[in-house]
């Protein structure tokens, strides 16, 4: 049983009123920073975690706050980005709806170390009903003087507010989602200057995920020298695994990194391994941005080594033979799913939510899907799947925003790695069209 | 309502769209607009009108341009008449791994429409919709503030006769069902 930081208390009965929530330890942090620690203390324990962002881009958070300008007379933000909607993503729904304190005490002590009076969390607008949780959360917290003027006695004053969205997957990026906060269309800005420098309302403001914000309780109950013995190498902690798709028991997982992939799929203590006892096909580990990689790559390291749930080790082989870690949405597919499908329906999925703003993610986007329709459709030939290698290699890198990349990626690795596949659908149309190229909800057994 | 009557909100919702744009530093009322915009979808008639978008701006203080700019980009409000329960099912990859093209045409079969399109009656309005962060618990619907997971053909059944039989408009602002953790 791998140590559990963030979700430990989860199975607590009313661990989401703030009177268990305390009973259990709650609010220690905030405490422990306040009274005990300065602001600069806090950045730097959260530096010596090693904790990289959660969200998906794995920046080193410790690194992102010291970045955070000071200017004298000059408001300072911190924004929590609860807008997660990367397919194959639930674990910040999960961590706000069981324990929603733990994001508000994480809140206030992050807040603390960044010198902030006025913070927000973003959260997605279909996820309406959890900022009702959190604004109850928000409410008990200010009542026991946790939020407002003067916290616990101390100088320090913070006020928490939560901001609903409204549909939009470009909002989780962090320019756009500060655009939308400021009630705007959220098209993402150019960088620099970053947020750093220029972020909320002009002011310097930091946008973290919320699975990061609420590992800085442990981190600064704990010290950032033990948060740093747990894991492997420069990934460190532990990390919420969203698992979904055809596995025996889907859900959130906290793990140790460093959990090797296969014993993630099959151990009972997490996915339980394939559902009906097929045979593993492929998985998209970390959300669907992350490059699809085979049964045999997703195990195993191109180099024979056993595949780890870490940043450095499901990188390993580059997009060649590697994937990333991501958000930690890690969709598993067996034998009977069509990989051509499956890419459809992302290139679907990032046509929809490009914003529009850059022509080739505009364009390409919607193009990629259309090519990929006719393959499906069985018109397709030799020649679309080389179009759609040569559109996926024109959106990578030539976007404002990392949506293009996100776009390109899944689409160049799922031909690297199933090529035949495509061909197959090309080649004969006809038998691909007969086959129940996807699970059909009357056959699965619940 | 928007046939004919003046557009104005109730005195609570104008009290809370009050206390929203205290959240923010002074001049950036706009930041409650995607809020504000929820409240108003909620309260006329489920999607937003030319003179409901002219009104949120005369409340927040901007220009009715600025409101049409934001409310055409987010897929949560509907610029369009709806039926009074909006059906979004999840259609992107984990929902779809396990059945949610099935839950899609199974509802199109029973409410006898396509996706996009609202019942005669002003009752259903059938969308598909990306990723709702259900993936462990798919296929799932969402319907107003509500999450359907874990659905079934039986599920998704006896759901569309529950909201038929209440007849009641569904919004995201509506206080959830309680859920099972």
């Amino acid at each position: 049983m791998g140590k559990k930081l963030l979700l430990k208390n989860d199975h607590i009965s009313g661990i989401q009123s703030y009177e268990v929530y305390r009973q259990n330890g709650g609010y220690a942090s905030v405490e422990k920073a306040l009274k005990t620690m300065t602001p600069e203390a806090v950045v730097e324990e959260v530096k010596k975690s090693g904790l990289r962002g959660r969200g998906g881009a794995g920046f080193p958070c410790g690194m992102k706050w010291s970045f955070l300008a000071k200017p004298e007379g000059v408001a300072r933000y911190l924004v929590c980005n609860a807008d997660e909607s990367e397919p194959g993503t639930f674990k910040d729904r999960y961590l706000m709806e069981r324990i929603p304190h733990l994001l508000i005490e994480g809140m206030i002590t992050a807040s603390y170390a960044l010198g902030c009076s006025n913070s927000y969390i973003y959260i997605r607008g279909e996820y309406f009903y959890v900022s009702r949780i959190l604004e109850n959360a928000i409410a008990e917290a200010y009542a026991n003087g946790w939020l407002g003027k003067n916290i616990q006695g101390t100088n320090y004053s913070l006020d928490l507010h939560v901001q609903v969205g409204a549909g939009a997957y470009i909002c989780g990026e962090e320019t756009a989602l500060l655009e939308s906060l400021e009630g705007k269309r959220g098209n993402p800005r150019i960088k620099p200057p970053f947020p750093a420098i220029a972020g909320l309302y002009g002011c310097p403001t930091v946008v973290n995920n919320v699975e990061t914000i609420a590992a800085v309780v442990p981190i600064v109950n704990e010290g950032g020298d033990e948060y740093a013995k747990i894991g492997i190498g420069k990934s460190t902690g532990t990390k919420l695994i969203s698992a979904s798709g055809h596995i025996n028991k889907p859900g959130v997982y906290e793990i140790e990194m460093g959990l090797p992939v296969e014993e993630f799929i099959y151990s009972e203590e997490y996915c339980g391994g394939i559902k009906g006892g097929r045979k593993l096909k492929a998985v998209v580990a970390g959300g669907s941005s992350v490059p699809i990689l085979p049964a045999n790559l997703i195990l195993k390291t191109a180099a024979g080594e056993p595949r780890l749930m870490s940043y450095e080790s499901l990188a390993d082989g580059g997009f060649a033979t590697g994937t990333m870690l991501g958000s930690g949405g890690f969709i598993v597919m067996d034998e009977s799913t069509s990989i051509v499908k499956n890419l459809w329906n992302f290139s679907r999925f990032y046509h929809h939510e490009s914003c529009g703003q850059c022509s080739p993610c505009r364009e390409g986007t919607g193009w990629m899907e259309k090519v990929l329709h006719k393959i499906l459709d069985g018109h397709g030939t030799i020649e679309d799947i080389d179009l759609l290698w040569d559109i996926q290699s024109k959106i990578e890198g030539k976007t404002i925003c990392p949506l293009g990349d996100a776009a390109a990626w899944p689409v160049a690795s799922a031909i690297r790695h199933f090529r035949s596949e495509f061909e197959e659908y090309v080649k004969q149309p006809k038998s691909i069209q007969d086959v129940k190229h996807y699970y059909r909800l009357q056959e699965a057994k619940f | 309502m928007t046939n004919g009557k003046e557009i104005k909100f109730s005195d609570d919702s104008l009290a809370l769209v009050q206390r929203m744009m205290k959240r923010y530093p002074e001049g950036k009322q706009k930041s409650a607009l995607i809020p504000v915009l929820h409240i108003a979808q909620a309260e006329f008639d489920g999607w937003l009108s030319g003179p409901v978008m002219e009104y949120v701006a005369s409340v927040l203080n901007i220009l009715p341009v600025e409101v049409f700019e934001t409310a055409s980009f987010y897929s949560m409000f509907n610029l369009k008449p709806v039926g009074k329960c909006v059906i979004e099912v999840c259609r992107t990859s984990s929902c779809w791994l396990v059945g949610a093209e099935d839950v899609i045409s199974h509802l199109e079969k029973k409410l006898n429409i396509k996706v996009g399109q609202t019942t005669s009656d002003g009752m259903f309005t059938l969308k598909s919709v990306e990723c709702l962060g259900s993936c462990g618990t798919a296929p799932m619907m969402q319907v107003g503030a509500d999450y359907y997971e874990n659905l079934t053909l039986d599920k998704v059944d006896t759901l569309v006769e529950k909201f038929r039989s209440e007849g009641k408009r569904k919004s995201y602002t509506d206080k959830a069902e309680p859920r099972k953790l």
